[in-house]
């Protein structure tokens, strides 16, 4: 049997079936007659409630990270809520009912008003609310899970799995989820992405799945219910190509980024935060290509301070261990908006008030990240750049500023190491004019996507461009061919940053090119280090 | 009762992280919060109320303080909003 669903993550799973049984264990209703220790029990379980949902809060932050993991908060502050809280309080006190009645009966209503709601997301919350309920409900009647899983791992099928569920799987025993309910952007959804194994949602599977076989083909969308010995062949086959290519990548950690004719290139990685650096030592990477400063900014509801800067850059450089760290001054505004700044709407915010023009207007603000970034600079090998620069003059006055900082910090007595300047090549204009800003930088990095749009004339953001925004058109390579000449005349070594660094299918290309760094995101870096060792550097 | 009309521009809405954000912040302030949106008033204290108006980006809400400090929650609740959501 062929069945079609939605995929959230691709690959191929093979194995048997378990369907997860709903955990809608029957409540049943009981007469109490002292109402305040029933009250009471409820409130113990509740906060036992807590409890496990701050250790899955631990587990997931590990895990999946702070956004995905935020959701184990709201639960906690769910089972808080009064309105809930004084729901079930009410009914044991003035029905005489049990906790566990009281707890389900509160939740169902809960999660039909949600469910009642006409908007996918608030639909999840109903999921939400019968999860923490469901979760009280197992504590006062002392039972801990709705199905164990076996030794063999297997494809797992259920209803919907709610996030807390999904976090507490082993992992090691489940081959693929397959829901019949949930959307792509449910938490499950996200929680399979983060944990690499295929999924599918919307697959309307019989319960007589039970214990048989089954494909998962997370590219197609397809679940084979109990497939031929000749799909079973081809899936074979193909999921051995998977794990061929799998083990290709992890082979490659630990090799140079060498081509076939001797080159060596470098291989870094793009980060937008602190917690971003486990990947990028997980994947080997170089060093950092790109740090996006932003976060800092963006997290805050006031001016980070240089204290909170320094820290934040302090703790990636020392973690990087000497390896390279180049940080991208602030580059708000466009598509990035932070209201403490206080910037004004803009008609046209891609070529509006951002980045470095915002910087070289703030003074104050931006010499706080710079003083941050050049005291963290002792504590490992940092570089600093410049993005969206159109003329000599910006980057001597943002240079002129880096003097500034380098000699207050020598009056006050506070260390610093030798930081190497660059500027990002974003604008047609600094492509033009590579061959000045060669004079006055170490580096270029090349920010493909904002070059593409300025040079293509092409917004981004509108989907009915989408069609002819070709990222390989030769006025654009033609552009980064010009800007990796001109760098290298400078006395500049170039990079590419932006997405097109991790086009496999250029890989070639930039390294005929002459390109001397790649810095691409972390789960990309050992791909494109096959390529380079498959390339050759002279055409 | 002092009162603050704010469209909400988060493109998520607010929605359980936002909400969970947003209620807390308000549970900081002694006086009465609520927020209300096409008429319906809930408590900006109580999270499940809070996600039960499922407001959406580009809807309007009307923020309300009342009692001691009304005037002080109003002013940090309000910028709140405005930086968050």
């Amino acid at each position: 049997m062929k069945l079609e669903g939605k995929s959230v993550f691709s690959g191929i799973a093979i194995g048997k079936c378990k369907v997860f049984g709903k955990k809608e264990s029957l409540v049943k209703r009981n007469k109490v007659a002292d109402t305040a220790s029933e009250i009471k029990r409820f409130s113990q379980a509740k906060e036992q409630a807590k409890g496990q949902l701050a250790l899955l809060y631990d587990k997931a932050l590990r895990e999946v990270g702070e956004a995905n993991a935020m959701i184990f908060e709201v639960h906690q502050m769910m089972l808080d809520d009064l309105d809930y809280v004084e729901s079930i309080t009410n009914m044991i006190s003035s029905q005489g009912i049990n906790a566990e009645f009281a707890v389900a009966t509160t939740g169902d209503n809960f999660a039909e008003m949600f469910a009642a709601m006409d908007d996918d997301y608030m639909r999840e919350r109903a999921a939400d609310v019968k999860d923490i309920s469901n979760r009280v409900i197992g504590i006062l009647q002392g039972d801990h899970s709705r199905g164990e899983l076996g030794d063999e791992p297997v494809i797992l099928l259920a209803d919907d799995l709610a996030p807390s569920e999904t976090v507490q799987l082993d992992k090691s025993k489940v081959l693929s989820f397959v829901t019949r309910h949930g959307s792509t952007n449910s938490h499950t959804a996200i929680l399979a992405r983060t944990m690499n194994i295929p999924a599918l949602i919307g697959v309307d599977f019989p319960e007589e799945a039970e214990g048989k076989m089954a494909i998962v083909d997370g590219k197609k969308g397809l679940f084979i219910l109990e497939p031929s010995q000749e799909e079973l062949e081809t899936y074979r086959e193909l999921r051995r190509q998977e794990e061929h290519s799998a083990r290709l990548l992890q082979e490659l950690k630990g090799q140079e980024n060498i081509t076939k004719d001797g080159k060596t290139i470098q291989l870094y990685a793009n980060i937008g935060g602190v917690g971003d650096v486990a990947s990028v030592l997980a994947n080997d990477a170089g060093g950092i290509g790109l740090f996006r400063s932003e976060f800092l900014y963006l997290e805050s509801q006031d001016y980070p301070t240089e204290e909170q800067q320094f820290k934040a850059y302090r703790t990636v450089a020392e973690n990087m261990a000497g390896k390279k760290v180049i940080i991208r001054t602030l580059d708000i505004g466009a598509d990035k908006q932070v209201g403490y700044f206080n910037l004004d709407k803009e008609e046209n915010p891609a070529m509006g008030y951002r980045a470095i023009r915002i910087c070289l207007d703030r003074k104050d603000t931006f010499k706080t990240q710079l003083r941050a970034i050049y005291r963290a600079s002792y504590y490992g090998n940092i570089s600093i750049m410049f993005p969206m620069i159109i003329s000599v003059d910006e980057v001597r006055r943002a240079k002129a500023l880096c003097k500034e900082v380098e000699e207050e910090l020598k009056c006050e007595g506070i260390p610093f190491s030798d930081v190497e300047l660059g500027v990002m090549i974003e604008t047609p204009a600094a492509a033009m004019i590579s061959d000045l800003l060669a004079e006055e930088v170490d580096f270029f990095s090349v920010g493909t996507n904002d070059l593409t749009q300025y040079t293509l004339a092409i917004d981004r953001q509108n989907p009915k461009l989408d069609a002819i925004y070709d990222p390989h058109h030769e006025g654009v390579l033609r552009m980064l061919r010009m800007i990796i000449d001109n760098g290298h005349k400078g006395g500049c070594w170039v990079g590419i940053c932006g997405e097109l660094g991790a086009d496999v299918t250029l890989t070639e290309t930039f390294l005929q090119m002459g390109v001397d760094e790649l810095s691409v995101s972390p789960s990309m870096i050992l791909r494109v280090r096959e390529q380079i060792r498959k390339s050759n550097a002279s055409i | 009762m002092r009162e603050f009309v704010y469209t909400i521009t988060d493109a998520e809405g607010i929605h359980a992280r936002p909400a969970g954000l947003f209620v807390k912040e308000a549970a900081k302030y002694d006086c009465k919060v609520t927020i209300a949106k096409d008429g319906r008033e809930v408590d900006a204290k109580r999270i499940m109320g809070v996600m039960s108006l499922g407001v959406k980006c580009g809807q309007e809400i009307v923020l309300r303080t009342e009692g001691e400090g009304e005037e002080n929650a109003l002013e940090e609740l309000s910028k709140f909003l405005r930086e968050n959501l």
